[in-house]
């Protein structure tokens, strides 16, 4: 059962892998008993499993998912959201008023074309667009803060293993942050300064996220960054 | 395809550019040179420079050509008017539809099409500078735009021309080559999945003459994937040299 690679070597997309009684996870395929890479990325062994760490993706929406997005259009009974993803999400009016009725509700008074959500993908599978719902405390209407856009791929590596990256960056910045899944990170502080301090930090991440000891890195760019303005 | 009136090799085997029988062009390739494109790449193959582009997945417009079951791809081949040394008019001609639609069947059993159905994936190969061998050049670098835009893949394309030219098997056809010399064999090969997506011949071969153009042109490929492979590493490499430096 021979592997081809080492652990976070760089592979391209059809790099033979492993051969052999492995199971294929994100971004490799099988075919016989051999495991294939399927993006360009950090091929990672773990057990039996192997998988690759795109470098550059696209969101597909999860069930459960949380996700900022933007409304593109108010329609009769809903809103259109653009998530980032391939498909354009669905926001029913009925999950926002508890009666709702066509002729009485002008929805463009709830969320406007351009208005920016905090949502959660409610239903999606292949055949259709996805539901949202921001039926949930902290979801709904974004009014303050701005928005980093950064490669899904890279959204773990922002919260951390068990949160600590994104601790770390919520307590030197005094920011508010919510990770959206689909690439849209909300930076929410009381200064601009602490904002654009933790936007640079959030793009260091991204551009560094196949290194190790990353988040020592940038909490040592803050405090840095942070001497340097006083 | 007659008697050629210009010798195109000489008696020591070096062809009219310096090349032997069996050698490619210089090749030079980019990945990810445009920032509005999903991916992007370009490649600058002898004379050639060609730029490719990918959009997608995204929704399709218009919206009845979206396919229930997988993703559509569209890929448009086309020559700048400056590509060539006479003005090409900028319209798509025959030739160029007909390469678009080779492009894009070299690609598509390579791409996992079928795990975004209703979407789209456009694919913009633009020629700058045209000496032969395009259709092989565009292929190269859609690949590569591809899997820089991050596009689940089975396996690069890679693709090469061989030919027969006075009388000889040569690798790599350029503009003079292709139109005084007898045959023409474009090539594209995905080298892991060791399969053909795309076989054009123009001219004439005997069987063994075209067994051993095939050959040499997928050997072509193979070497063709080294410099592909690297290409597209080297993107990330440039970031991972300046994490270490700081």
């Amino acid at each position: 059962m021979p592997i081809f690679y080492e652990n976070k070597q760089l592979v391209t997309p059809g790099d033979l892998l492993a051969e052999g009684d492995y199971s294929a996870d994100s971004n490799t395929y099988k075919e016989g008993n051999k495991i294939y890479a399927s993006r360009l990325g950090l091929v990672y062994y773990e057990e039996k499993r192997v998988s690759v760490v795109a470098l550059n993706a696209f969101y597909i929406p999860l069930t459960s998912d949380l996700v900022i997005g933007k409304i593109a259009e108010v329609n009769l009974h809903g809103w259109t959201v653009d998530i980032n993803a391939p498909y354009s999400a669905l926001l029913q009016a009925s999950d926002v008023l508890n009666k709702f009725k066509p002729q009485r509700d002008d929805l463009s008074r709830i969320f406007d074309v351009g208005d920016l959500i905090l949502a959660k993908i409610m239903t999606y599978d292949r055949t259709r667009d996805p539901i949202l719902t921001v039926r949930e405390p902290g979801l709904g209407k974004i009014n303050r803060g701005q928005i980093v856009k950064i490669t899904p791929t890279k959204i773990p590596r922002v919260i951390g293993k068990k949160g600590s990256m994104i601790n770390m960056l919520k307590k030197e910045t005094g920011c508010k942050i919510v990770v959206g899944q689909n690439g849209l990170v909300l930076v929410d502080g009381g200064r601009p300064e602490d904002e654009g301090l933790a936007i640079v930090a959030i793009h260091k991440i991204e551009q560094e996220a196949h290194t190790s000891g990353l988040t020592d890195r940038v909490t040592e760019m803050i405090r840095k960054e942070r001497e340097a303005k006083k | 395809m007659n008697q050629s009136t210009i010798k195109l090799i000489d008696e020591n085997g070096i062809r009219k550019d310096g090349r032997k029988l069996d050698e490619l062009r210089p090749i030079k390739i980019t990945v990810g040179v445009l920032s509005n494109a999903d991916g992007s790449a370009y490649i600058e193959q002898g004379k050639n420079k060609i730029l490719a582009a990918v959009y997608g997945p995204r929704e399709v417009h218009p919206r009845h050509l979206a396919l229930p079951d997988r993703a559509l791809l569209r890929c448009r081949y086309h020559m700048a008017p400056f590509s060539v040394e006479e003005r090409k008019p900028p319209a798509p001609s025959r030739r160029e539809l007909e390469l678009s639609k080779v492009i894009r069947e070299a690609l598509e059993p390579t791409i996992f099409l079928e795990q975004y159905p209703r979407t789209s994936i456009d694919l913009f190969v633009e020629v700058l500078q045209a000496d032969g061998g395009t259709r092989c050049a565009g292929a190269i670098v859609a690949s590569l735009a591809l899997a820089d835009a991050g596009i689940p893949m089975r396996d690069l394309v890679v693709a090469c021309a061989s030919g027969k030219v006075d009388g000889q098997i040569v690798l790599d056809l350029n503009d003079i080559e292709d139109k005084e010399g007898e045959a023409d064999v474009p090539v594209a090969f995905a080298p892991n999945l060791n399969t053909i997506t795309l076989l054009q011949m123009d001219g004439l071969l005997t069987i063994e003459e075209f067994e051993k153009a095939l050959n040499l042109a997928i050997e072509g490929c193979r070497r063709i994937h080294a410099l592909q492979r690297e290409a597209l590493k080297s993107k990330y490499v440039a970031v991972k040299e300046e994490a270490e430096v700081e």
